[in-house]
């Protein structure tokens, strides 16, 4: 019900285009955008190009989760790590990631790994701050309490400072997917030869715009969906907390 | 002191350790070239004015985008807030636009708006508008109760009670909105650039990677993050001046 609004904006969309009040070269009916969408699936395009769009990204992101969320913990953990990388990582996060684009291109060319570089480089810092303020949150009592029972550092690192990173890091990672979604449509968009991106630039440029306004919908709501998803599993996950 | 240093240092460290790394013979300059080459080269594009034409009209496009999101998006999200038509229309929009990439539109835009300025700042305006908006609804609606009632007490007009009591209260978190979107809006505003390629930073930056120019990338690498270290810098000078009265002024309240 709430999305309503949603709704009665497709139907103007296409009682607009239908009635001629605006050139189908310029908007396609939803109807025909909804056709050639159909055809991409079923010939395979959208599947060859979202799985290279899908490896590429979920690569870059767990990279970025893995390496990102180590380094914050350690960054609590460790104060000389701190004082070393700390200012490293303040510097670094406002540079916008983008515009490394073409650095990436350059270093490893047109493929995925360029693509997966950018997505980790891009998605770790948010990653790392999350986890970084998370473990710092740590109520201090809980270590003492559990070092004074005998736990060894790493045993009270993994058992008691992870799980209370645990929610701030979650929205660490949910910053970082909605980048990756971001980095990765826009590189494909700028250098690629497959993926979701590509698609829509090749078809953008050959004129074949019903079909291009299909995979531009398609990619704005599996990002939307990507969100909504994660939002869910982590409200579950994180249940425990209060 | 130190907090004021320290970011130097290591600033310095990186430059340092970047220089020394690319000297050492592990990568070829082509990889990466050192800061010194970079440095010149950038040298070079600024004495020849090449630097400024593609920095001026980048900050041109980006800002200008920065302008209208944030006044269109303040506007937007009173709107909402005050209008229960605006909410019941927009409040969707918003909440399944603001996780969308909003990034796979731009060839849509470029369809419509052609490859000049207003489709690179039209582009701008549809990324960095959402966290304007969401800031300004979620700003509006904390507003604390008592505020409004002893301005309507007073006598207060409801224009006077927008003007005088919402938007200052309401101000430091749409300051925070701002704050988020201005680096979107210059990012954007690259990748468009790069998409579309031409005059500006971005579109500078891919015609040195197509040609394999690799010291060119890099001064635009440094260029961009030079650019986006002073506008949030300012953007922080900003927030502290307009909220001068505000007690959180002491706090710094960068990105």
């Amino acid at each position: 019900m709430k999305y309503l609004p949603l709704l009665l904006l497709a139907i103007v969309w296409e009682t607009v285009v239908q009635l001629g009040l605006i050139s189908r070269d310029l908007l396609p009916s939803l109807s025909d955008v909804a056709r050639a969408g159909w055809t991409l699936l079923r010939e395979g395009d959208l599947w060859q190009n979202g799985a290279a769009s899908l490896y590429r990204g979920g690569l870059g992101l767990l990279f970025a989760i893995v390496i990102g969320g180590l380094l914050g913990i350690l960054m609590a953990w460790w104060r000389s790590v701190d004082a070393f990388l700390g200012p490293l990582v303040e510097a670094l996060y406002p540079m916008p990631k983008s515009a490394l684009i073409p650095v990436t291109v350059l270093w490893l060319g047109f493929g995925d790994g360029s693509k997966i570089l950018l997505i980790f480089l891009g998605c770790m810092l948010p990653v790392t701050l999350g986890a970084y303020n998370g473990a710092r949150s740590c109520e201090q009592v809980l270590v003492w309490s559990a070092r004074s029972l005998g736990a060894s550092r790493l045993r009270v690192l993994w058992d008691v400072v992870l799980p209370s990173a645990l929610p701030e890091l979650a929205n660490g990672i949910r910053t970082a997917l909605a980048l990756t979604f971001v980095l990765l449509v826009s590189s494909e968009l700028i250098v690629a030869r497959s993926g979701f991106g590509y698609l829509i630039g090749f078809l953008g440029e050959g004129g074949i715009y019903d079909a291009m306004f299909a995979v531009v919908l398609v990619v704005a709501f599996l990002g939307f969906f990507a969100d909504r998803l994660y939002q869910r599993l982590m409200d579950r996950l994180l249940a425990w907390r209060d | 002191m130190a907090r004021l240093i320290l970011p130097w240092i290591s600033i310095l460290g990186l430059a340092i350790a970047w220089e020394l790394f690319a000297r050492s013979g592990a990568v070829t300059p082509f990889m990466l070239p050192t800061l010194t080459t970079v440095l010149e080269r950038m040298w070079i594009d600024a004495a020849s004015g090449e630097l400024w034409q593609n920095l001026g009209l980048t900050l041109y496009r980006a800002l200008t985008g920065f302008a209208v999101a944030a006044i269109a998006g303040i506007g937007l999200g009173f709107a909402v807030v005050y209008s229960r038509a605006a909410r019941w229309l927009l409040d969707p929009l918003i909440s399944v636009g603001f996780p969308m990439p909003k990034i796979a539109f731009l060839p849509v835009i470029t369809l419509w708006l052609g490859f000049h300025d207003l489709s690179k700042i039209s582009m701008v305006v549809f990324d960095a508008i959402f966290p304007v908006v969401t800031a300004t609804i979620a700003a509006t609606l904390a507003v604390e109760r008592e505020l409004l009632w002893s301005a309507r007490n007073l006598g207060a007009s409801e224009r006077e009670l927008l003007h005088e009591v919402v938007f200052p209260a309401a101000l430091p978190q749409i300051m925070t909105g701002l704050q988020v979107s201005l680096p979107i809006a210059l990012i954007v505003c690259i990748v468009a650039e790069m998409k579309m390629g031409g005059i500006g930073l971005g579109g500078a930056m891919i015609t040195a990677s197509r040609f394999a120019d690799s010291p060119g990338v890099f001064a635009g690498i440094v260029e961009i993050a030079i650019a986006g270290y002073v506008l949030v810098r300012l953007m922080a000078l900003v927030r502290r001046r307009l909220l001068a009265w505000h007690p959180e002024t002491a706090a710094p309240a960068t990105v």
